[in-house]
């Protein structure tokens, strides 16, 4: 678990530079720190990942990655855009939702599966 | 508290909660906590972007919620497919995530040129574009092209397409990408940058498909895991271009589970990286000459049920023709009748068998094969000198001998499951053509070996009805 809480803090200050918004070189070392860390933290948790569930787990982090949905709403809502960018970030949220939707659903249709021999004790 | 400290503080919360969503996956039990977490994360990131926009005068969001429906209507069937169709599902979703990387990087060059916002194309948001544009279309392609050669879709070739020169295309037209890319960095508002910028879109869209032509249906699961770590990796892409911590954060978690899957799927065919990408696996192998011709000895379902009935251990080694013949449910049956017998039944699963990483142990999971059952390959290997019989459902190369011992086969290295140290092996083959790998299996004409020729689906079902009828006549 100390992994995990040297990640937060790093996040945490992070996170803690957007304050300053614009598109600074500080904004810029602190996302590269985001993702070092993140990346870390990434491979550590999926080497524990069970074999057996190697399959949902790519379906899972299908639907994680769908997180582009967020970029896809900013880029959508903008008021000033022209009308193509509006296009190209709703074609954009179609396609995240249609992750999300399909990669949790069938993440967990699948999950339900797996089942304990009887007797094994739960 | 402002706006702005909500929305990351909705972030953050998400950001943990992908987090778990990945630690509960290390075991079923725990699993389908991780869905949850998974799904609440996602809800508080859209909550918060929402927010977000809303507190800076967003609009359109009719058309964004038109867009939401529209995805949700299409997502909830793709995720009702039969598991047999999960690669394709999968690879599928890789294309979607790919395309939605791609659209966002392009709109957002579209909207910083028209403005002539020089601040924000700066040197690294241009690299970050750059990148996003090139990893995602050409997931988006490349995954589309994988997701077509798993549905076998007639007019994409399943065999490995290759021709002279095919990496040194390939890698050229990836250096001209990258090329105009780095011109892009320099000078993001010449009047050249948009039709430099459309041809690097051009140039990673027929790349995509370049990459998957010469990859052949053995490789699929390395190719899958390796899209996924670039679908991944466009997300993070975008966060960069974006300044947004928690598409860096869900993208570097969903590019690492593809790197790790890789990897895996690597190992267990003994290849490097550069090798499935670039090596063609499964081009015919040059004709032994001079060999005697050898002869398979085939069996009925009925006297190999008897000799199943009599074993104390069975050991399963199931492949994509299980898959194929989507054979799991009578294997489940053959496995119930076995249980009743009290003999001992194992499944050996090969990290390569199927067309995805895990893909056996999903499909035996939905025949309600408890997952207790399911052995991983360096687990199970011990104990195959042990069983009585090794029964192999549509696996090949998996159990080909010939990668311990034959150095010209292209195969040689591989880890494999040791079928042939059982006491007797059973094999059901479709037909008597070599396997994917387009080499002749020793397995099949060892002296242990009989061969069940037939449909796989068709064959264990014989062996279970004939392992019941039996029963009933004691």
């Amino acid at each position: 678990m100390t992994d995990f809480s040297g990640f937060a803090i790093a996040l945490i200050q992070a996170s803690g530079d957007h304050g300053a918004g614009g598109h600074g070189q500080v904004d810029f070392m602190g996302a590269l720190f985001v993702f070092m860390l993140a990346t870390f933290i990434g491979l550590m948790a999926i080497q524990r990942v069970s074999r057996l569930l190697h399959t949902p787990l790519m379906s899972l982090t299908n639907a994680i990655s769908a997180i582009a949905v967020v970029g896809s709403i900013i880029v959508s809502a903008d008021k000033d855009a022209p009308v193509v960018v509006t296009a190209l970030g709703l074609v954009a949220i179609f396609c995240s939702v249609t992750n999300i939707v399909s990669g949790f659903l069938i993440t967990d249709r699948m999950l339900k599966m797996f089942k304990k021999r009887e007797g094994a004790g739960k | 508290m402002s706006a702005e400290t909500l929305v990351q503080l909705l972030y953050l919360v998400a950001t943990g909660l992908f987090i778990l969503s990945l630690r509960w996956m290390s075991s079923p039990e725990t699993a389908r906590r991780g869905v949850f977490a998974g799904v609440g994360a996602m809800a508080l990131a859209v909550a918060g972007t929402l927010a977000g926009v809303a507190a800076g005068g967003g609009t359109h969001y009719l058309w964004i919620l038109l867009a939401f429906l529209v995805g949700t209507g299409v997502g909830y069937p793709l995720a009702m497919v039969p598991l047999t169709a999960v690669p394709q599902r999968t690879a599928l979703s890789h294309a979607f995530g790919g395309l939605a990387a791609g659209l966002v990087g392009t709109a957002k060059f579209v909207l910083y040129y028209g403005q002539g916002n020089a601040a924000a194309l700066a040197p690294y948001v241009v690299i970050a574009l750059v990148a996003e544009i090139l990893l995602g279309y050409l997931t988006f392609t490349g995954s589309l092209m994988a997701a077509g050669k798993l549905q076998e879709v007639h007019w994409i070739p399943q065999r490995p397409v290759t021709y002279p020169g095919q990496n040194m295309l390939n890698m050229g037209m990836m250096v001209v990408a990258v090329a105009l890319g780095a011109a892009l960095v320099g000078n993001p508002l010449a009047p050249w940058a948009p039709a430099a910028f459309l041809a690097v879109i051009v140039l990673s869209l027929v790349f995509g498909v370049m990459l998957i032509l010469p990859i052949g249906g053995a490789d699929m699961p390395t190719v899958i895991s390796i899209l996924n770590a670039y679908a991944g990796l466009s997300a993070v892409a975008m966060g960069f271009v974006l300044n947004n911590k928690l598409l860096i954060t869900a993208g570097a978690l969903d590019g690492s589970s593809g790197l790790i899957l890789s990897i895996i799927m690597c190992k267990a065919m003994n290849r490097s990286f550069a090798n499935v990408l670039f090596g063609a696996f499964g081009q015919a192998q040059p004709a032994v000459a001079g060999g005697e011709a050898k002869v398979y000895k085939a069996d009925t379902p009925e006297s190999a049920a008897q000799v199943l009935a009599q074993a104390e251990l069975v050991v399963i080694v199931p492949g994509y023709g299980m898959a194929v013949a989507q054979a799991q449910h009578r294997v489940r049956e053959l496995y119930d009748q076995l249980k009743k017998r009290g003999v001992a039944v194992k499944f050996a699963i090969h990290p390569v068998a199927g067309r995805m990483p895990g893909h056996m142990n999903v499909l035996l999971a939905e025949a309600e094969i408890p997952y207790d059952d399911l052995v991983e390959m360096d687990t199970i290997n011990p104990d195959l000198p042990h069983a009585d019989v090794a029964l192999i459902i549509g696996a090949n190369d998996v159990v080909n001998p010939a990668a311990r011992t034959d150095k010209g086969s292209p195969i040689y290295g591989m880890p494999i499951i040791d079928a042939d140290k059982a006491r007797t092996v059973y094999a059901i083959k479709r037909s008597k053509n070599p396997g994917f790998a387009g080499i002749d299996n020793e397995l099949y004409f060892l002296d242990k070996t009989f061969m069940l020729f037939g449909d796989a689906k068709a064959v264990v079902g014989e062996l279970a009805k004939q392992l019941a009828g039996e029963s009933g006549m004691h």
